[in-house]
């Protein structure tokens, strides 16, 4: 049968062989559907497929595509590239505050100062203030174009309306002032220098909030130099200072702190250290880190001094001064046998703003035969230039115009009253300022100064030692630096930039001769950020006013009445950045007080007056004034006195400031022209009371082995001096705890760590307790700031914190009573700073009781935590026995109570415009609401360090990363490194040099901590 | 037929016949609500909405609402939630233990019980969720597959274990009740009028006939659930008071607490039983078949685990001094000498001073007394809790973190809310189904009550 006579047709059509399917037969491709049917209307299929698509398309119309921020760049700027951090060098300034630094950038926001190591004066430390600062930068309260009455302008018109004024006021025989604090930047002082020339008339006051006047004047007497001396404590075995908080706030703190710290260590090779005698009235960072601290009343200094001053001068046949009675002779006497012990070696320092208190000092010092040794009169340092009775001459006399450069006497100037109403007779009124202040209030031009970040400066702290600062971001607001500023209202047209290379090209360029081409030396200075040059030092002619000093002495008696004095708080200072909430927020080192200023008082003071903490007394000086703060009941106050913080009390400095405190400036006496920072008062109860915001509110340890020390001379005998070494006991005897384990550890180790074992020691003879690393840490992980009500309910974030123990004078005693009496801190404790962050345990009591393993263990022994996988039950921190776990109580960064994005810089509040936000380490999670965070050792650290190494196809070298606490640390006292590198600082530490002194915190309890501490040792 | 002695008390009085049993325990179901049942669920749901707002603030806001802090990660949230799965503990112990021990007393009251423990973990449940800081992802401690990669849970952690054991306490509760509950739902179902009824309780009796092969098959069950939920009584609050038994907290870490937060479960369970019962048949008139032999016999129970805590608290101090450990030692003198003095004193006050009472058989007879003991039992025992968890955080290794806890009115609310939510269920329960065990109560009415019925034809039908 033939398959060919069988016909297979594909349809109907083609059987019938319609004229339709014959036309289009023979095309490839059939013509579409016709879209409308023959009547007109639209066939279903098509309708379906418009009726899909336009609901389709309506769906997605609908859906807002969100809008993302981040835009990548059109023409990448050379050298930033996404991800990777920028380093320069660059200097910080804040009157006669200064670090040498190096800033951090990432994709061209500054997030993180850190020190520059080239600086022969910070050596790479930084304060808390410093690590502050960049926060500052990205404050929203800061000016953000000129202004004129209020109205904005442009820089045109200010700069020409001010000129005319300024050439018509020289004109007509009035006088035009600048008013600066103590200016460091020889450029900056150039261009004043050539304004006072431009302008007839015109002349330039420079006062300090916190002066040193007397110092400056003494050494004129003495020297014939009219300037601070350089004071050098590497140098220095033995130490004395009368009021002078020379670790904290008094004129050079980061460099005092390095220098103070290098001798006050001890190892199995150097079994010395310096022997520090500290006579004060308040309880200071540099009291409490004393070997010996004397409690005084601020008008007993004086006799205290003479009474050194005669021992000495008995010993070394020095003339006499007039002798007075002082209650601590026996210290007085120790204090001079030391310091004669070590003729040439010691250092008497005060902080006395008090000439014959002064005068007094320099002869001991020149007794001692310090000068040129542990004190240079030759390398002159330029911290404090302020004269204090030249602020008299604003108050007087016929001005026409007044320019305020960064400064703001209106609140620190204490007889602001008195200047508020001169100030008022002055028609042209000029701030340069980059945020608002009391004082830019009051004026009707606002030039707005550039944050330091923004500008190109240089600095002169010291004779010889110059730096340079570069900006590390372009003008955030229509702003211009103080200089050009300056330099245009001298008809200049330079910018910054070419001003400051002019000024180094003629006046520090010829102070070599190394380099002989300008651009290499600026360049390498540049790079460096600091240039400088050793001078000869020579002894200078000395004379020893006698008969002044006499007079001062004769005059002086002593005071029965209580007695107040004025200091500053080590985070908060003077109170410029007081808007900076990681400062407010900032736990101050003695008292642990945060978000305010308060009287301290003594506990026998207490006890007298019925007083409790918190309750609002009313103080009022011999002058006066008056002042309403709470009381904090302070171990170590003298009896009878009182102290207040300065730095407080702000009106116009914004959101984050005004309101927290009182202003204590006008408590400031004059007392022969020079402001002094005590007098007398009387104290009323008001019956109010306000709490104050502690961070630790337990002051013992309770007779715990928290830190463990011995004297310096137990040490020598025995090294183990003072430690705490439990021994458990087993059925096998008794067993140090770490060799206890319920597991078989000998076939199975319970961590393993093959690569790295990363730690951190923590030398506590060391760390002065400055709180530099909470700052530091704060601005490297983000840490949020919650406000003084949550840190009231005990819920500060910090990652680091340090605790403050004061010593009791009852003994441990496990009785009932006992207990009790242990609470209680001496009259005048001995003080001892512990740094405590996540110990990272390799046994962790958290790691195992969270239910959903968001804490876990590295295999390079870090505790990690996954803030993704946290539900929030706390239960890692309750079983914490360090305590360094920190819950997210509310959404820090968004929740739109309880003023969380009036302090949190994170915040994402519309007001904040995302500015504080530039602030964040993009490489370090915004934690969310409901989970907990804790110390990561700076993982992202390690990580870039680790991947660095990478690249290179090497391990990370030691010291090649450090976390933030010990980079910022000012005493070296934080040693972050390698484990199992035998070649590392803590492996040497802790195996070798210092092993005896090494231990873990709360051992017993054999969590086997990675952070481990070296014991406190105490020259006694 | 079992033989009781006679001289022991009836436990049924009245002279109540099968009909009267199945009468009283109906009427409730059946009637329209009483006035006061309606004043009484009305109060409770107007707590529960107070209550509620407060959760609606933790939720909403965060935990911070409350009054913890960064020492005390722990206070009231746990507290309450210790309290109330420990009230949930005496629901089980009576049905399961007591039927396997073949107890009949404990039929009059194991109705309620159980569903008063049922409701109990719920309140306790309802804490576990809302302490968490990110409730939201409360799902994740259970061992769920996920898409979230490789993530499972962290068998280690008590938390986890606790999950195991309340849920499994919780179901295998909830299946005991309900299975205990059939027959009585099905007598309902008979005697239902309206149709609503008829559907809605002819659904929840599953198909009940009473025939011997039902009976036979209930029987079993409950025997079975009984003996499956017997070591959950052991285990359920041995693996609570293991989240701080398994800590190195002094004052947390001790090795007597599984058995000593079992006997203070017990304790404080039998106290809710009574304080609920005395107030239930007072008011829906069930004073013969709860009498005060019943209560006489649960007073006892209360001495014994009253002492048995009492001796607890006594061994603690003993170890914290004996063992030498500074940090016990200091936190047991700090529990009853520092500032949280007065919550030690409290609970010594009312969980081993106030029981003692009940050695006399005057008080112990008497329904005012033990109804106000009952309350103060509890009140105790939520002071027990909060002293062990407070006052051990508040001051533990470093003094530098030693804080105080202080409570906000969240903290006071969401503790409200549980109330609303035990109280509004409680009432719920009352109403719709049978508060007392009839069939079980007809089983031992013959052996046990006051005056044997007389057989008659009205007393059999209908049941």
């Amino acid at each position: 049968m033939s398959l060919t006579n069988k016909t297979y047709w594909r349809g109907i059509e083609e059987l019938e062989q319609s004229p339709e399917f014959v036309k289009n037969a023979k095309q490839e491709f059939p013509d579409y559907l016709p879209s409308e049917s023959e009547n007109g209307g639209h066939y279903r299929r098509d309708f379906l497929k418009m009726m899909g698509f336009g609901i389709a398309a309506a769906t997605l119309a609908a859906c807002e595509t969100p809008v993302r921020k981040a835009i990548p760049y059109l023409n990448k700027p050379e050298d930033v590239d996404a991800t990777i951090p920028n380093y320069y060098s660059s200097t910080y300034m804040d009157g006669g505050d200064y670090c040498s630094i190096i800033v951090k950038t990432r994709e061209g926001r500054p997030i993180k100062i850190e020190g520059n190591k080239n600086s022969s004066i910070s050596k790479g430390a930084i304060s808390a203030r410093v690590a502050a600062s960049v926060l500052s930068l990205y404050d929203k309260e800061r000016f953000r174009n000129p202004m004129i009455d209020g109205n904005k302008t442009t820089w045109d018109e200010l700069d020409s309306k001010l000129i005319s004024s300024l050439s018509n006021i020289a004109t007509s025989g009035k006088s035009i002032k600048i008013v600066s604090n103590t200016v460091l930047s020889p450029s900056l002082q150039n261009c004043i220098n050539e304004f006072l020339v431009k302008y007839a008339g015109s002349s330039h006051i420079v006062y300090d909030s916190s002066s040193s006047s007397a110092i400056l004047e003494a050494n004129f007497k003495s020297f014939n130099v009219k300037a601070l001396p350089t004071y050098d404590f590497l140098k220095a075995n033995v130490i004395v200072s009368f009021g002078a908080d020379f670790l904290g706030t008094w004129l050079s703190p980061i460099q005092f702190s390095k220098d103070y710290s290098v001798n006050r260590k001890v190892s199995k090779d150097k079994k010395t250290m310096s022997r520090h005698y500290q006579f004060e009235t308040s309880m200071s960072l540099t009291g409490a880190n004393a070997d010996f601290r004397t409690a005084i009343k601020p008008s007993q200094e004086i006799a205290y001094l003479a009474a050194l001053h005669n021992a000495i001068a008995s010993s070394t046949g020095g003339t006499t001064i007039k002798d007075f009675a002082v209650t601590d002779s026996k210290m007085i006497k120790n204090a001079a046998k030391d310091l004669l012990d070590a003729k040439g070696k010691s250092l008497v320092v005060s902080s006395s703003n008090n000439v014959a208190t002064q005068l007094v000092v320099n002869n001991i010092n020149q007794m001692l035969g310090n000068y040129e040794s542990t004190i240079s009169i030759n390398n002159k340092s330029f911290f404090k230039k302020g004269n204090d009775a030249d602020v008299a001459s604003l108050l007087t006399g016929d001005v026409g115009a007044v320019i305020f450069v960064g400064c703001n006497p209106v609140y620190d100037f204490p007889k602001s009253k008195e200047l508020i109403a001169a100030l008022s007779k002055i028609a042209i009124k000029v701030a340069i300022s980059d945020r608002p202040s009391e004082t830019t209030a009051l004026c009707n031009y606002i030039a707005p100064d550039n944050h330091y970040l923004e500008s190109w400066t240089d600095a002169n702290p010291i004779e010889g030692k110059y730096s340079l600062g570069q900006p590390t971001i372009s003008p955030l607001f229509k702003t211009r630096q103080s200089l050009e500023t300056l330099h245009k209202l001298v008809g200049g047209t330079m910018d910054a930039f070419t001003y400051i290379q002019n000024v180094w090209s003629t006046k520090i360029f010829p102070t070599q001769s190394e380099i002989s081409n300008f651009q290499t030396f600026w360049d390498k200075t540049q790079y460096n950020g600091v240039y400088e040059i050793t001078l000869v030092s020579n002894a200078l002619a000395y004379s020893f006013d006698t008969n002044f000093v006499s007079n001062a002495l004769a005059s002086s008696k002593s005071v029965s009445e209580t007695e107040y004095t004025l200091y500053e708080k080590v985070g908060m200072g003077v109170g410029t950045q007081a808007n900076n909430p990681w400062l407010q927020e900032f736990p101050e080192p003695i008292s642990k007080a945060t978000w305010d200023n308060y009287i301290c008082v003594s506990k026998s003071f207490a006890k007298e007056k019925s007083l409790e903490q918190g309750d609002k007394v009313k103080l009022t000086s011999k002058n006066g004034v008056s002042i309403v703060l709470p009381i904090l009941i302070q171990p170590g106050q003298a009896a009878n006195t009182v102290s207040i913080a300065l730095g407080y009390g702000r009106q116009n400095a914004g959101k984050v400031a005004n309101g927290v405190g009182q202003n204590a400036f006008p408590l400031v006496n004059f007392v022969d022209g020079l402001a002094t920072y005590a007098g007398v008062c009387t104290i009323e109860k008001t019956g109010e009371n306000a709490p104050i915001a502690q961070t630790q509110t337990h002051q013992t340890m309770m007779s715990r082995p928290i830190v463990q020390e011995a004297s310096l001379s137990d040490y020598v005998k025995d090294p183990f001096a003072g430690r705490y070494r439990p021994m458990i006991k087993t059925a096998e005897g008794e067993k140090a705890p770490e060799s206890i384990s319920i597991w078989d550890t000998k076939g199975l180790q319970t961590h393993n760590y093959n690569n790295h074992f990363w730690g951190l020691a923590i030398d506590l003879n060391s760390c002065t307790g400055c709180g530099s690393c909470v700052i530091s840490c704060q601005a490297e992980n983000n840490v949020p700031v919650v406000g003084k009500q949550e840190v009231i309910n005990r819920r500060e974030m910090h990652w680091i914190r340090i605790d403050r123990y004061y010593s009791s004078d009852n003994k441990e005693d496990k009785s009932i009573a006992g207990f009790t009496s242990m609470e209680d801190p001496s009259e005048n404790p001995q003080v001892v700073f512990q740094p405590v962050m996540c110990q990272h345990c390799n046994n962790a009591p958290c790691e195992s009781v969270c239910p959903v393993l968001a804490t876990t263990h590295s295999t390079e022994g870090l505790n990690q935590m996954t803030y993704n996988r946290c539900v929030g039950t706390r239960y890692c921190a309750n079983n914490c026995p360090y305590k360094v776990r920190r819950f997210n109580w509310f959404s820090y960064y968004s929740s739109k109570e309880r003023g969380f994005s009036d302090v949190n810089p994170a915040h994402d509040a519309k007001e904040n415009e995302g500015l504080g936000k530039m602030v964040l380490n993009p490489d370090v999670t915004v934690r969310a609401r409901g989970v907990m965070e804790k110390c990561s050792m700076c993982v992202q650290r390690i990580q870039s360090g680790k991947l660095a190494a990478k690249i290179e196809s090497r391990r990370p070298v030691d010291g090649e990363i450090e976390t933030a606490c010990s980079s910022s640390c000012p005493a070296d006292a934080i040693t972050f490194g390698d484990m199992n590198d035998p070649e590392s600082r803590i492996y040497k530490l802790l195996s070798d040099t210092n092993k005896e002194r090494a231990y873990h915190l709360l051992e017993e309890i054999n969590v086997k901590p990675s952070v481990s501490y070296l014991s406190k040792i105490r020259n006694v | 037929m079992q033989v009781s002695s006679s001289i022991r008390p009836p436990l049924i009085t009245g002279g109540k016949t099968l009909h009267d049993v199945t009468n009283d325990i109906c009427r409730h179901v059946e009637s329209k609500p009483n006035p006061t049942w309606l004043l009484a669920f009305g109060l409770s749901v107007l707590t529960l909405s107070y209550g509620l707002y407060n959760v609606y603030r933790t939720l909403w806001y965060g935990i911070g609402e409350w009054g913890l802090n960064k020492t005390v990660g722990w206070a009231w949230d746990i507290t309450n939630f210790v309290w109330w799965v420990g009230i949930g503990h005496a629901g089980t112990l009576i049905s399961a233990v007591l039927l396997l021990f073949r107890q009949k007393w404990r039929t009059s009251i194991n109705r309620a019980a159980e569903a008063m423990t049922i409701f109990a973990v719920l309140c306790a449940a309802s804490f576990i969720l809302c302490h968490m800081g990110r409730p939201w992802v409360g799902y994740w401690p259970l061992p769920l597959p996920n898409t979230f990669g490789s993530l499972w849970v962290n068998f280690n952690s008590p938390l986890v274990w606790d999950v195991f054991a309340i849920s499994t306490y919780l179901s295998v509760s909830l299946v005991f009740w309900y299975i205990g509950m059939i027959p009585d739902l099905s007598t309902i179902r008979d005697r239902a009028t309206s149709k609503v009824s008829k559907i809605v309780y002819g659904a929840m009796s599953f198909g009940w006939t009473g025939g011997a092969k039902d009976w036979s098959r209930y029987e079993s069950v409950s025997l079975i659930l009984a003996g499956l939920s017997t070591p959950l009584v052991l285990s359920v609050h041995t693996i609570v008071s293991m989240d701080f038994a398994t800590s190195v907290i002094p004052g947390w870490h001790t090795t007597i607490f599984p058995p000593y937060f079992v006997a203070g479960a017990i304790f404080s369970g039998f106290a809710m039983v009574l304080t609920l019962m005395i107030i239930t048949r007072a008011v829906y008139k069930l004073e013969d078949y709860i009498t005060i032999e019943h209560i006489e016999t649960m007073n006892k129970i209360i001495i014994l685990t009253g002492s048995i805590v009492g001796v607890a608290y006594l061994t603690e101090f003993f170890i914290a001094w004996y063992s030498g450990v500074e940090y016990e030692t200091y936190c047991f003198i700090n529990r009853a000498t520092g500032p949280y003095w007065w919550a030690y004193w409290s609970m010594m006050t009312c969980n081993v001073i106030s029981p003692q009472l009940f050695w006399i058989k005057k008080i112990r007879r008497s329904i005012a007394a033990t109804f106000i003991i009952s309350v103060i039992v509890n009140i105790g025992m939520w002071f027990e809790r909060f002293v062990i968890i407070v006052s051990s955080l508040h001051r533990d290794y470093v003094p530098s973190s030693w804080a105080m806890f202080y409570a906000t009115s969240v903290d006071v609310g969401v503790y409200i809310n549980s109330f609303g939510l035990f109280f509004t269920l409680f009432f719920l329960f009352s109403k719709f189904l049978p508060v007392v065990n009839m069939a079980e109560i007809k089983s031992v009415l013959k052996s046990s009550s006051e005056i044997v019925p007389v057989s008659n034809s009205s007393s059999v039908h209908a049941h």
